[in-house]
């Protein structure tokens, strides 16, 4: 079999097509690098392409007094300290740049009035931060990269005839293992063909990871199917470590009904624009739920948060406008007392709150969404939402500067799939920044990488190779197994239940049970039908993936004594300063997940310095405190403030 | 509420195939993509479809439900009667390759012959451009490549050997786009459509705006204009907003 195996030679594969893969893909054949592209679907169509509200960098197009002091502190208080700083760092002062080289390949933003790059406000952001095409961002990051892609080969066609010579889109090829030389450097990765199921090799030194995340380990989820943690799975099985897994973000708007759109994003721009949270009895609820750290900062009465919309500077905002882990909450607790909607969800209704011209000059998609979606017209009826599972904060243990993942020579990993950069929790429009930002840092770090090899190649055992064959070939093997479809959705609930918005101890040892059974089950899957475009086999296979990287963010869930950011505990509520310094590390052993705590650098002095000593005493313990050089000096960075807090990112 | 329906759905290969039927259970407000991942749950688990976003934003899951060119994701089963059988097929201008999945190669190799993005001399960061100057070229930049277009031309789909020749709508529009971009350094996109994407045999059916699920007016806005631009003359805002408001309309 495998004497007729396909085979690729590169210098740099990238392991997926959406913006963080395409950007390094670009800094990688700029570098001079053979390199190549893999992704499950189509070229253009990853799930970058889904992300409406924005791209954040303190280009200050706006309003002049932004920076990137300013972005930055903004992101360490969305992740509530826990971010990786250097990361954070190195995100905001090289966003404006990375979004400004978009412009030279083609992109369209909107534009401010004095034909700048327009920039929008969003949830955790001081100052309009996000350049954005309306509520399409994400697709004009992808075409525009694709595009740039296009282009580059075109200039190689002129050099060399061949349009493929220096960077080639192999699409529709799922990638399932790694492979690495005896010594566990990296020497390339196999996969097969979706379209025709055969297998196909790519000998390479470096390997970029740029898979997305891994929503579809949960039942009510704003991803695609796409995401089913694969990168953070190959990173683990080839022996590099996550970080920050039991952190994951659920938004509180997601659709609710119909079951078939159940999950699907509800901007926050619509709570932004006036829409309010309602229970059954009509109640504005959110009033009942602001926790006493945001007690100063949110409006107590109707009247005042909705004053705030005409009158920012002398009114409160209304407490819809709360963190979105604060919301989802809420939302959780009013349906868990029956005060829910008919669907299970809470009302979010803009109806009677702006006029139907408004609701239509503001919000069109939303508009457009509910209408073909759910038959609901936004501009009469209210919506029904709930949380839904949106984003993973954790991931890859990475190097901040050359994005170069822990303890496996050649692999590196950008976007999604790579950890610490946002914390305990992302703020909207960071995402996309992250992966214009790492995604080339990425790319050129696996150049240099490669380079600093002269010539040398690891190479792959035939037995690794056939390995991993057999693995992909087993779900063919066996007659009588289960179907891999059930499997899923067991385990998509028992998340959803276990380790979803709110957790428990003893719920998070139910989930580990089940996912141990399920497991067990994985073994023993029966597809039907042959290999060519098989999505049953193409599950069975995902299904590996999905199951370790559950139990990652179960074990680390169980760990974490404290609920921070994207994780809460019932049993610890409170966020805990001792806990603040610790990154929880995850590896696999065979098939067993392992966790342990790792002790986070401290920050350096003038990244501090951006702080004021109170608002420091909130997250440090005081023995960092005392610690520190010198008092805490006062922030320094134009007009800062720390009435900002912690606050998520909103939209998307 | 919850009925039976009757589906007749293409299942195949490059080498032929045949309509399969199935009754299969339909819940209040879904889609067809709800139906096909139903048959592949639960009778079917090799039944292939492409998908994504399932939100009609990447433009995967174009397929023909009664013969229309359609998002699957975005065609609700309440637009059928609970009477009606359904019928799902591959888009018919590009060849099978399995089941409701063809292969659109086509597309990106037109794409790639449409000369790039020509940047100006100006640094990043320096690029200033009116929002009404853009808003042409955004229309056609919402584009999410479902290529429903394409697939219902009939200058693509009734004519195998004019493939080589013509571009489809698709690409015309990027050529629109970039003639129509403030900033693009050429100014032979117009030529280009004319002498190498054979926008000449465009014969303005609109087929192609009315499947269109991002609503572009793909005829108006950027054939049209694109047809009537004079070989090398900058594109006239003035001209293209007198065919855009009235002169053209039919
Ligand atoms: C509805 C929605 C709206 C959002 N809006 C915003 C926003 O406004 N601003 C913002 O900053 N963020 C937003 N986000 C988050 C953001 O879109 C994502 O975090 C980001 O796009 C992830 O990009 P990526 O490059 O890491 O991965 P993706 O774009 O998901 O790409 C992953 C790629 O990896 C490939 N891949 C995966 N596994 C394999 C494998 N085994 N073999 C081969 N290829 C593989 C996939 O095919 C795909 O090409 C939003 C998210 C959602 C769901
Ligand atoms: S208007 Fe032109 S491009 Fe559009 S469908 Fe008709 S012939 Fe094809
Ligand atoms: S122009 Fe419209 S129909 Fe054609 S590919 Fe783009 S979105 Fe699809
Ligand atoms: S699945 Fe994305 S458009 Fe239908």
């Amino acid at each position: 079999m495998t004497a007729e195996l396909e085979h690729y030679d590169y210098d740099v594969l990238i392991v997926g097509a959406g913006g963080a893969g395409l950007r390094a893909a670009i800094a990688a054949r700029e570098a001079g690098l053979r390199t190549a592209i893999i992704c499950k679907s189509l070229f253009g169509k990853a799930h970058t392409v889904m992300a409406e509200g924005g791209i954040a960098a303190s280009m200050g197009n706006v309003n002049s007094n932004d920076s990137w002091q300013v972005h930055f502190r903004d992101t360490m208080r969305g992740g509530k300290f826990l971010n990786s700083w250097r990361m954070a760092e190195l995100h905001a002062k090289e966003a404006p740049e990375r979004v400004w080289e978009l412009e030279t390949y083609g992109a369209l933003f909107d534009r401010t009035p004095d034909g700048r790059i327009s920039q929008r406000n969003f949830g955790g952001h001081e100052y309009p931060r996000l350049a954005h095409v309306g509520d399409r961002t994400g697709l004009e990051l992808i075409r525009t990269m694709q595009q740039k892609i296009v282009s580059l080969q075109q200039d190689d066609e002129r050099e060399s005839g061949d349009p493929e010579s220096r960077l080639k889109v192999f699409a529709e090829v799922t990638i399932t293992d790694l492979l690495q030389d005896a010594g566990g450097a990296i020497a390339g990765a196999f996969g097969y063909w979706r379209e025709s199921g055969r297998f196909v090799r790519f000998n390479a030194p470096a390997v970029v990871l740029a898979t997305g995340g891994i929503g579809k380990s949960f039942k009510v989820t704003s991803n695609s199917w796409e995401y089913t943690g694969d990168g953070h799975a190959l990173a683990l099985r080839a022996g590099s470590t996550l970080v920050n897994m039991e952190f994951i973000q659920f938004h509180p708007t997601g659709m609710v009904w119909p079951p078939s759109v159940k999950g699907i994003l509800v901007t926050e721009s619509v709570r932004g624009d006036g829409g309010v949270l309602k229970n059954s009895e009509g109640r504005r609820f959110m009033f009942d739920y602001v926790p006493d750290v945001f007690r100063g900062q949110y409006a107590q009465t109707e009247e005042e948060g909705d004053r705030w919309y005409t009158d920012p500077d002398n009114n409160k905002r209304p407490p819809e406008l709360l963190p979105r882990d604060e919301v989802a909450r809420a939302i959780n607790s009013e349906v868990k007392a029956g005060r829910g909607s008919p669907h299970g969800g809470v009302f979010l209704d803009i109806a009677s709150r702006r006029t139907p011209e408004e609701i239509l000059k503001k919000l069109p998609s939303m508009h457009h969404q509910f209408k073909e979606l759910a038959d609901v017209d936004i501009t009469k009826e209210p919506m029904e939402v709930g949380p839904t599972c949106h984003y993973v904060m954790g991931g890859v243990e990475v190097d901040p500067d050359t994005a170069a993942a822990a303890r496996v020579p050649g692999l590196f990993a950008a976007g999604e799939v790579s950890g610490g950069m946002h914390g305990s929790n992302r703020l909207g429009g960071n995402s996309l920044s992250d992966l214009l930002v790492f995604g080339a840092r990425a790319g050129r770090g696996a150049a240099a990488y490669v380079q600093s090899l002269g010539g040398e190649r690891p190479s792959v055992d035939q037995a690794v190779i056939d390995a991993a064959a057999a693995t992909a070939l087993a779900p063919f093997e066996e007659d009588g197994g289960e179907n891999p479809y059930t499997l899923h959705q067991e385990m998509q609930q028992a998340m959803n239940d276990l380790v979803g918005i709110i957790r428990t101890a003893e719920e998070i040892e139910r989930a580990l049970a089940k996912l141990e059974e399920l497991k067990a089950r994985a073994h023993h899957l029966t597809v039907e039908g042959h290999r060519q475009f098989n999505p049953g086999w193409h599950l069975a296979l995902d299904l590996r993936n999905m199951l370790a990287v559950s139990e990652c963010v179960a074990r680390a869930a169980l760990l974490r004594q404290e609920s921070r950011g994207g994780h809460t505990r019932d049993d610890y509520p409170t966020m805990d300063p001792h806990w603040r310094g610790r990154n929880l590390i995850c590896s696999l052993d065979g098939d067993a997940v392992s966790v342990v705590e790792q002790p986070m650098p401290a920050m350096r002095e003038d990244l501090l310095a951006l702080f004021d000593g109170a608002e420091l005493a909130k997250y440090l313990t005081p023995a960092e405190l005392a610690a520190m050089p010198g008092p805490a000096a006062p922030a320094t960075a134009p007009t800062a403030t720390s009435t900002a807090a912690p606050t998520d990112g909103s939209g998307a | 509420m919850s009925y039976d329906a009757r589906f007749r759905v293409w299942r195949g290969d490059a080498d032929g195939g045949e309509l399969v039927e199935y009754t299969v259970e339909v819940n209040e407000g879904e889609v067809v993509l709800d139906i096909i991942h139903r048959l592949q749950a639960t009778r079917s688990g090799d039944l292939a479809v492409r998908w994504n976003c399932k939100a009609g934003k990447c433009g995967s899951c174009s397929a023909e439900i009664n013969g229309r060119p359609s998002l699957l994701c975005m065609t609700r089963m309440s637009t059928f009667s609970e009477t009606e059988t359904i019928t799902v097929t591959p888009l018919r201008a590009f060849p099978v390759i399995r089941d409701l999945v063809t292969d659109v190669s086509f597309n990106y190799a037109k794409a790639r012959q449409i000369p790039a993005f020509a940047p100006p001399d100006l640094a990043p960061g320096e690029y200033r451009m009116q929002q009404v100057d853009v808003e042409r070229s955004q229309e056609f930049r919402k584009c999410i490549e479902c290529f429903l277009c394409q697939d219902t031309c009939h200058v693509v789909r009734d004519h195998e050997d004019n493939k080589e020749a013509f571009a489809g709508p698709r690409f015309l529009i990027r050529a629109a786009e970039l003639d129509m971009h403030p900033l693009d350094a050429r100014d032979d996109r117009a030529d280009f459509a004319r002498e190498e994407q054979g926008i000449g045999m465009c014969n303005i059916t609109k087929c192609c705006t009315e499947v269109c699920p991002e609503h572009i007016k793909i005829t108006d806005n950027a054939i049209i204009p694109m047809k009537e631009r004079v070989a090398g003359r900058r594109y006239d805002p003035l001209v293209w907003l007198g065919t855009k408001i009235g002169l053209r309309k039919d």
